[in-house]
């Protein structure tokens, strides 16, 4: 449960371009890590280089080391298909399958692995529902297609479908950018709430919600359009928006750029 | 401001302008009715086709002596004249059944494997080459089916009654050359495969990233993920290039005509010689028939063009379906 | 560099002692399945020879199922199930390939290979006129004329017919006339061609009309408009609609902005269309073995007479059975594939290169 990641000299390519560059840093385990910075820094491409992600964009290749509590998810032996079983995923946009329940998509993960008792199933589903906040609103109509919900609902249903293998490590790309205010807050909450279970690495475009959410901030930058991204600098996120040691973080943060 | 706009749109002569309008008027009225006295002209070509084969076969089928649809002969320079379509219809769709069980899964294969296997540079050459392939003239499928196929085929056809003789279907009963419904059924699986796969392949291609990304994030191996993001989203573009292919596959005429050894029987033995299509029936017969027996011809293809046009409606509806129901989801 | 790199594209071949930890697992090499297919195939070829199967066919399905034996079992045991499953579905895709690929590469090389013995001037430049079924001369001029000017006629009335068609439902296109064309087009694209031969026939046995080119023409039409309409349908879509409205503003009347903004934006699409449709109908054997009957001898008139056409040639010498007729046969298939494939590829090279910048 609930593992440190240690990343060292990591960078990320799209075929022969250079997105991030030799990015080291460490993410806390049960708290809520931020990622901020300016658009293409590349702090989405990163994101998914610490599930084995990116390598599925077509060119997608990445150098360096990402240790799990001290196992490289990179090593020559370790599947892909297992790290990401280890370390789940919640997209931009809500994606539940469109043409499975509600039951289904939070059962996905488990019938894959195969790893449940047949009768423990509705309990998980019920657990992982109730942990993504989301239990009250569909417990009566379970059967129902997960794209009928609203776009929050789906949102929570993915979460709940990432949480229900037990996952190490949560990962959030941007999960409130295509939400409403009111939705936005439900899920701020829950990452309040999952923190105490899971470490949780969030990218988000939205200062306030870092400051909200977030224990720790990362700022990542790039130094013109076209040069890979780099972390400028990661620290406490009261720190980073009080008293930030970098100058480009400052200027950021308050709004002199990006 | 004012400056630039004067020097780039010099206000035009008011007598201009009128005459533009009224020249503009006339043109449209032009345009507007040669294009739309083209669409005329296909709707009553297409009425007329419909008509005249109908004409054409009322009078054939009202001095049929047998029952049109269940005599088992074809015979209308005799007398009585007599014929039907029974065999026909059999063997068409027959023959085709064969073509779509060895196709589909064929041509979803390879489609899965230009969309989601192949390394990209591979998987573009690929989909170009099968492109192609969709161009071949039928008359070349054809000859090329009963001068290499047919031989080749023995050996498969000695297996298959070997080991699946009990099943009925694959008893071979009776001794001679693999000119059969089974051999005409591959051979148009071969044929239908470039148009199944290209169309297939699009669908695949369609399905949203982030579908098949949810399923990774799960940690779903690829198989998985084709499983539950792919195949589900893929489901009714698939059926329909099925219908597509086989809507071509009923209507085939020069590959059935090069390679079956016709006759007159219906036999569920589809290993043996024998049996007819109705576009084989039509090649075949045309040369020796007189004017009654073109009739009777003409009332087969009618049957003809009712199946296939049933067969392509349905996938063009399962088309439409599909296209609201990704606009809801989308 | 300090650190371990990994690209993970060609990941190293892993050694066998595995660290004991949950992330990593025990895994076949990258090259696993070349080796699969390797042994499957020799042992396919091997007991097939020793068996005494004549037909290759036995020899590579026998292959195709111990491949996928061979890789569901060699990773259910090294690994798990659902890598195997993973594993059975990555050989099957690569399986379905193959099993495509050779048939089709098998009908070009036949046909490259027959086809080039017959293929020389002398076959292009003579008629069929005096020789007979078994003799080895002859050629497929009057054929090559029959298929130049059918195609051509047909080509003449669809492509304008088809145009305007297609301008018709996307510029002008509303209402019940609109919905009734589309669903038309639809319907005649499944036209098997057989049946368009047989309505033109019937119209000839009611209007007393004799076989000949024309006729063969006629039923080439039908095929070839749906496939016109619908290609320039789809090009004429692709043009931004910013554009005719940019044109309009300024006062351009509809059917100037359709002729001098609309078209000329997509013309190397409809060209392509038009080109991919003639090399469909110039195919086509079923129409004309019922209107334009075939000849042995030069007819250059299209609207009088019989005539022959590449396709129905084929058909012709195939059906005399005799080994000089057979090269015939593959010399004139190898013409005609030339002569679908060059309209293809030249197609394709329009497409490309007058690609609508804007349409993506």
């Amino acid at each position: 449960m609930a593992k440190r990641i240690d990343i060292s000299g990591l960078s990320a390519f799209y075929g022969s371009h250079k997105a991030i560059d030799d990015i080291s840093m460490t993410v806390e385990p049960r708290s809520v890590t931020a990622f901020i910075g300016p658009s293409g820094c590349g702090k989405s491409t990163f994101l998914r280089t610490l599930n084995r992600m990116h390598e599925v964009t077509p060119g997608g290749r990445v150098e360096g080391k990402v240790l799990l509590d001290d196992e490289n998810l990179y090593g020559s032996n370790v599947d892909p298909v297992t790290v990401r079983r280890t370390v789940g995923m919640v997209f931009q946009r809500p994606n539940p399958f469109p043409t499975m329940s509600i039951f289904d998509n939070v059962a996905a993960g488990l019938r894959l692995n195969g790893s449940y008792r047949k009768n423990a199933l509705a309990d998980i589903v019920e657990k992982s529902l109730r942990g993504a906040n989301l239990w009250n609103e569909v417990k009566d109509r379970l059967n129902k297609p997960g794209s009928g919900l609203s776009g929050g609902q789906q949102q929570r249903l993915c979460i709940a479908r990432a949480i229900a293998v037990e996952p190490d490590v949560l990962l959030m790309d941007e999960p409130c950018s295509a939400l409403d205010p009111i939705s936005t807050l439900a899920i701020e909450d829950l990452i309040g709430e999952l923190k105490e279970r899971f470490t949780i690495v969030i990218v988000t475009h939205n200062m306030q919600q870092a400051a909200r959410v977030s224990d720790r901030t990362a700022f990542f930058n790039l130094a013109a359009v076209g040069m890979p991204g780099k972390l400028i600098e990661i620290d406490e996120t009261e720190r980073i928006f009080s008293n930030p040691s970098v100058q480009a973080t400052e200027d950021y943060i308050s709004g002199r750029f990006g | 401001m004012a400056s630039t706009t004067q020097t780039e749109i010099p206000p035009a002569p008011p007598g201009r302008r009128t005459r533009a309008k009224s020249t503009g008027r006339v043109g449209d009225k032009i345009f507007l009715g040669l294009s739309r006295g083209s669409g005329i002209l296909l709707l009553v070509i297409m009425a007329s086709i419909a008509a005249f084969l109908t004409y054409r076969a009322a009078i054939a089928i009202s001095d049929d002596e047998g029952n049109f649809l269940t005599t088992f002969d074809w015979n209308p320079a005799g007398d009585p004249p007599v014929f039907g379509i029974a065999v026909l219809l059999f063997g068409t769709v027959v023959s085709s059944i064969i073509a779509m069980v060895i196709a589909v899964p064929i041509a979803v294969g390879i489609a899965l494997f230009i969309s989601h296997y192949a390394p990209r540079k591979l998987a573009g050459a690929i989909a170009y080459v099968i492109d192609l392939l969709a161009a071949v003239p039928s008359i070349v499928y054809g000859i090329w089916g009963a001068l290499v196929l047919v031989p080749y085929l023995e050996g498969l056809n000695l297996w298959l009654d070997q080991f699946f003789g009990w099943t009925y279907i694959f008893e071979k009963t009776e001794i001679g050359v693999a000119r059969s419904l089974f051999t005409v059924g591959i051979l148009l699986a071969i044929m239908i495969l470039p148009i199944v796969t290209s169309v297939s392949r699009e669908v695949f291609l369609q399905v949203p990233r982030m579908n098949e990304e949810a399923a990774l994030a799960l940690g779903a191996t690829r198989w998985e993920v084709i499983r539950l993001s792919v195949l589900p989203f893929g489901r009714s573009g698939v059926i329909s290039a099925s219908m597509l292919g086989l809507g071509r596959a009923l209507g085939e005429t020069m590959a059935v005509a090069t390679v079956l050894s016709p006759n007159f029987l219906i036999s569920l033995h589809v290993l043996n010689p024998g049996g007819g299509t109705f576009a084989q029936n039509i090649a075949a017969k045309f040369g020796e028939a007189d004017a009654f027996g073109r009739d009777a011809l003409i009332a087969s293809g009618l049957v003809l063009f009712v199946l296939t046009l049933l067969v392509n409606g349905a996938a063009r509806l399962i088309i439409a379906r599909r296209k609201e129901y990704s606009g809801a989801n989308a | 560099m300090s650190h371990a790199s990994t690209s993970v594209q060609d990941r190293p071949v892993p050694t066998p002692p595995a660290p004991v930890s949950s992330l990593s697992s025990r895994t076949l090499p990258r090259l696993a399945p070349l080796g699969f297919a390797v042994v499957s195939i020799a042992l396919g070829v091997g007991i097939g020879a020793a068996a005494g199967w004549h037909s290759r066919v036995q020899w590579g399905l026998l292959s195709a199922l111990l491949f996928l034996t061979i890789s569901y079992v060699a990773t259910s045991v090294v690994e798990n199930k659902r890598q195997a499953k993973d594993r059975l579905a990555t050989s099957l895709v690569w399986v379905c390939f193959l099993i495509a690929v050779v048939p089709l590469a098998s009908l070009l090389w036949t046909t490259i290979s027959r086809g080039s013995e017959r293929l020389d001037g002398y076959f292009l430049t003579h008629s069929m006129a005096g020789v007979l079924g078994p003799e080895a001369s002859g050629g497929v001029y009057h054929a090559l004329i029959g298929t130049l000017e059918q195609v051509g006629i047909a080509t003449l009335i669809s492509a304008p017919l088809g145009l305007l068609t297609a301008v018709y439902l996307v510029e002008y296109g509303k209402g019940a006339l609109a919905k009734a064309v589309t669903f038309f087009v639809d319907v005649m694209t499944g036209i098997p061609s057989i049946v368009a031969g047989l309505f033109i026939l019937s119209i000839m046995l009611i209007a007393g009309l004799e076989p000949s080119g024309l006729m063969g023409a006629l039923a080439l039409t039908i095929l070839m408009i749906p496939v016109v309409v619908r290609s320039t349908e789809e090009m004429l879509k692709l043009v931004p609609n910013e554009l005719r409205e940019a044109s309009l503003a300024l006062g351009i009347p509809k059917w100037r902005t359709i002729l001098k903004v609309v078209l000329p934006t997509a013309i190397g699409g409809i060209a392509t269309g038009v080109m991919l449709a003639i090399a469909r109908i110039a195919g086509e054997t079923a129409p004309i073995i019922l209107l334009v009957f075939g000849s042995q001898l030069i007819n250059p008139n299209p609207f009088e007479g019989a005539q022959s056409s590449l396709p129905f040639y084929i058909y012709e010498q195939y059906k005399i059975g005799e080994a000089a007729s057979y090269d015939r046969a593959w010399a004139a298939a190898l013409v005609l594939i030339a002569f679908v494939m060059i309209l293809n590829l030249v197609a394709r090279g329009i497409a490309r290169w007058k690609a609508p910048k804007t349409g993506r």
